[in-house]
């Protein structure tokens, strides 16, 4: 199986190894048997820390480092000595810049979820793979948090999901998983 | 140095105390009479037989026998806190490192600076105390980080996910777990002589001491075993942490 620039969805019902396969592809796991490449080259020859600075992932609940948003947000590129403008980020992700200074762990699940997105934009990823990203949301948190993905350019989204309309609203194709295979 | 002896009579007739022990365990039911009795024979046969040891080591004035002693507490201890450490894979290399490595350091720049002399009398109390105080401090800090490494997992994963090495994303971690195994030691040396003697002092007062020397060299031992914790916490943490993670930053299934 091969996932192209652009936008794809692995489909398929829960324990069907979504979030697994989502997981070989940062290197956060690797397989039993099988090789995953990122352009064409086996990601266990690539530095993991390089790889996954690459190749972004937004988890399923938003896990925040403590401090404010603006620390969240700059974790990431602090981790190899570079500041950057956080500003930039928080936008992309759909979040006003008053929240930049505000305490990550008390915002909403649904807020946290966008500075997870803005976190992992922050290191201007060429792919973002995201994990069930709204659900645990209501319906507004995910209308803001889709707006927001929908909005992007410039970066490969792979969205793991278990709704197909989601599927539809936010990828060019979809690829349906069962029982950890490809079905189609 | 003034020396008290003690008989067996007298020894036994402490024993009134364990009789009021076992009493009130009876009396209000929390069934403790068995490990009571227990822990009076254990403590009776393991001090009586360490007291033959430790006069043979005196009289034998061998700086080997001493190493040896040592080494054997270095090994008891690990496997104790290996045992309550279960959860932290791969721990028996950083806690038998931490303790040995505490223990030489500790002993070596305490001889080094000259506060007590290169004899057995010195060197075998302040070892045990050395080794059995950071034995302490390692399984409850090691138990600290397998907890939080479990608790925190997917914390942890979020920022090996941003590119964190396994350490950045175990810093926090390492810090709480660290602290946590020394903060009973700092705790108790802050409070020492006003909510309780510690033993030494006692056992120099009630020898006859002065109490100014009891309390001096109380002091340095205190002072002695927060060191050789804050080592023994730093190696065992600094080296455990990573039996949770692969060569490739990725955290371990366990």
């Amino acid at each position: 199986m091969s996932i192209p620039r652009g936008s794809t969805a692995l489909l398929g019902p829960s324990g069907s190894g979504k979030s697994t396969l989502l997981r070989l592809l940062n290197r956060l796991a690797d397989p039993d048997e099988g090789t995953v490449r990122f352009h064409g080259t086996d990601v266990r020859a690539l530095d993991p820390l390089e790889l996954r600075r690459r190749v972004g992932l937004v988890p399923q609940l938003p896990a925040p480092v403590p401090g404010t948003v603006r620390e969240n947000v700059l974790f990431g590129p602090r981790l190899e000595g570079n500041e950057v403008d956080p500003e930039r980020p928080v936008e992309l992700a759909g979040l006003d810049q008053s929240f930049l200074d505000r305490d990550a762990s008390r915002l909403s699940v649904g807020e946290q979820q966008r500075v997870m997105l803005a976190r992992a934009l922050a290191l201007e990823p060429e792919v973002l793979l995201l994990d069930e990203p709204t659900a645990s949301l209501d319906a507004a948190a995910t209308e803001a948090v889709e707006h927001a993905l929908r909005n992007l350019r410039d970066v490969s989204l792979v969205l793991v999901t278990h709704d197909s309309q989601q599927a539809e609203r936010l990828t060019d194709r979809t690829i349906r998983l069962r029982d950890g295979r490809v079905t189609e | 140095m003034s020396t008290v002896s003690i008989t067996l009579g007298e020894v036994a007739a402490s024993l009134a105390l364990i009789v009021v022990a076992i009493a009130v365990s009876f009396w209000r039911r929390a069934e403790l009479e068995q490990d009571i009795a227990v822990a009076v024979v254990r403590s009776f046969l393991q001090l009586t037989a360490v007291g033959y040891v430790i006069q043979a080591i005196f009289d034998a004035d061998s700086d080997w026998l001493v190493v040896a002693l040592l080494a054997g507490m270095v090994g008891f201890g690990t496997w104790t806190a290996r045992g309550r450490a279960k959860a932290v894979p791969g721990a028996t290399g950083p806690i038998l490192l931490a303790l040995a490595l505490a223990a030489t350091v500790t002993l070596g720049l305490v001889l080094i600076l000259g506060v007590f002399e290169p004899e057995p009398r010195y060197l075998v109390p302040v070892g045990g105390m050395v080794i059995g105080n950071s034995m302490t401090a390692v399984a409850v800090a090691l138990n600290r980080l397998a907890d939080e490494m479990h608790d925190g997992r997917r914390q942890i994963e979020a920022m090996l996910a941003l590119g964190a090495t396994s350490f950045q994303a175990a810093r926090g971690t390492l810090a709480r777990s660290l602290r946590s195994g020394m903060i009973p030691l700092v705790d108790s040396t802050k409070t020492t002589g006003i909510v309780f003697f510690p033993g030494t002092m006692v056992g120099m007062l009630i020898a006859g001491a002065e109490p100014v020397d009891a309390v001096r060299l109380q002091l340095v031992l205190l002072w002695v075993l927060l060191g050789a914790v804050a080592l023994a916490g730093l190696i065992a943490i600094s080296l455990g942490y990573r039996g949770f993670f692969t060569d490739a930053h990725q955290l371990r299934e366990l």
